[in-house]
């Protein structure tokens, strides 16, 4: 698993990675009440903003990490978003990207450095 | 946050793990670890108990309780004279113009009046009495602390402390003792909820805060809770839903100006902005504070502009508070439209991130008030 330092993880799933925000971010967030995700086959780049966030405080953007195609989105998210707070790193997860140069993860922090970032 | 005016609560905000925030000069907790969700939703069901000593308190005096009311009365367009005694009110300024200066609580405590103003227009409107009124002192209470208990189990948690709190209504006021401390007692509140406002000294405050807090149905809530509780119960934020620029019609708050301060009445006008006012009471605006209900889930904010049609070019209005509803559901807004707009039902559109979406306009409040009448 990698991290950014916008509080996104990444993982490696077969050849996509799912993406979503770690549970510092949502804890600094607050209660979400709402997530605009993109729609399933758009082109993003890196640092474009992909996914809306309102939490009871404000609203966020969220910007894709990587290259790629979004293959799948969190649907559940439009029902619950609060799935966000409640399983950050799991069940609250915002969407599947196949990445075009996957060697663009490389930059991102580990585990262990993120903790180390959010410290 | 170093500049920042803490309120007596500080230490016990901080010990109980608020998250603070610089809010009107003060640093206020805008949260507690259970959050805005459940702060809110706890104050609907139980009760919350809110720090909100960076507001105003104020003491008017003068010769006897009619000549204070009478001077008031010169700044604010409502009945203050018929005020009973030990009863509460909501008033506001008003300037030449027919705007808000501000919006305040004001109280008839036999010889003088005790009035409750904004954090954020506090140094103005004393400055502003002092300047405009002749015959009356007027006395910032600054060794007071202003605690607020909301919610339904108010009355029974109050009631534990002192059982005098029970007879008291809506907008009664009574100096009770709770907690071995004199404390000024009103109830009213600002979450559409029933409950009380204590006005409590300073060096006693924190005692009471926690003598309350013991309560298994009181949680501390702070400032995000209590806004989007108000905004449920569709009570205005000065500085954002009414201001300068805006009338007491045009802000919906015709019910606040009785009729003897009316065209016809007793004691009709004698108040800045008297023409345009009394007008408007007459004749309607041309634009009106609705409630507004977006459709979907997305929360519209503050300063989202408002369309009459989908593919219209210039808005019509904008939103002056907006967020999401806790106990309604759903996102709710507040804003201003033109009287044509302004039927409950009627479509608009307000435009979030480029796109253009659907609000329906709505009766306020979101939530039935829940008061002790």
């Amino acid at each position: 698993m990698k991290f950014t330092e916008e509080h996104e993880w990444l993982r490696r799933e077969d050849d996509v990675v799912v993406v979503g925000i770690t549970e510092h971010a949502t804890t600094q967030l607050g209660d979400i009440v709402f997530v605009e995700l993109p729609e399933v086959g758009t082109t993003v780049t890196k640092d474009e903003e992909v996914v809306v966030i309102e939490s009871v405080k404000a609203a966020s953007d969220i910007m894709s990490p990587i290259d790629g195609e979004i293959v799948e989105v969190n649907t559940a998210l439009a029902d619950t978003p609060a799935l966000a707070n409640d399983d950050a790193i799991g069940a609250g997860w915002f969407f599947k990207i196949k990445p075009s140069d996957p060697s663009q993860m490389d930059e991102y922090m580990d585990e262990a450095a993120y903790n180390a970032f959010i410290a | 946050m170093t500049d920042l005016f803490h309120t007596p609560l500080h230490q016990l905000h901080e010990t109980l793990g608020a998250k603070m925030v610089p809010f009107a000069g003060y640093a206020m907790p805008v949260q507690y670890p259970m959050g805005v969700l459940q702060e809110h939703i706890h104050t609907r069901t139980k009760a919350g108990l809110f720090d909100v000593s960076h507001m105003g308190q104020v003491v008017i005096k003068g010769q006897d309780y009619a000549a204070v009311a009478t001077a008031l009365e010169t700044l604010i367009p409502v009945d203050i004279l018929g005020l009973g005694k030990d009863r509460q009110r909501y008033g506001f300024f008003t300037n030449e113009a027919g705007g808000i200066l501000d919006d305040l609580m004001l109280a008839n405590r036999g010889d003088h009046i005790f009035a409750v103003v904004n954090a954020a227009c506090k140094a103005a409107d004393i400055d502003y009495m002092k300047a405009n009124l002749s015959g009356v002192t007027v006395t910032e209470i600054a060794d007071r602390a202003l605690l607020a208990l909301q919610g339904p189990a108010a009355e029974a948690v109050l009631s534990a402390l002192n059982p005098n709190a029970a007879s008291m209504r809506f907008m009664d006021v009574v100096n009770l003792s709770l907690a071995g401390a004199e404390c000024w007692i009103s109830r009213s509140g600002y979450t559409g909820e029933d409950g009380y406002e204590i006005s409590v000294p300073a060096a006693q405050a924190e005692a009471l805060a926690r003598e309350l807090l013991a309560h298994a149905d009181v949680a501390p809530v702070g400032l995000g809770a209590r806004d989007s509780l108000r905004l449920e119960g569709g009570l205005c934020l000065y500085g954002h839903d009414i201001d300068t620029d805006s009338t007491p019609t045009q802000a919906a708050l015709n019910w606040a100006i009785q009729k003897v301060r009316r065209s016809g009445g007793d004691r009709s006008g004698g108040f800045p902005g008297a023409d345009v006012i009394l007008a408007e009471l007459t004749d309607g605006a041309a634009r009106k504070r609705v409630g507004l209900l977006p459709e979907g889930r997305a929360p519209m904010r503050e300063g989202v502009q408002l369309f009459a049609q989908i593919d219209d070019e210039r808005p019509i209005g904008k939103i002056t508070s907006g967020g999401f509803g806790p106990t309604v559901g759903a996102p709710i807004a507040m804003g201003y439209v033109p009287t044509a707009q302004s039927t409950i039902g009627t479509t608009i559109y307000g435009e979030l991130r480029g796109k253009r979406l659907p609000l329906t306009v709505a009766q306020l409040p979101f939530t039935p008030a829940n008061f002790k009448r």
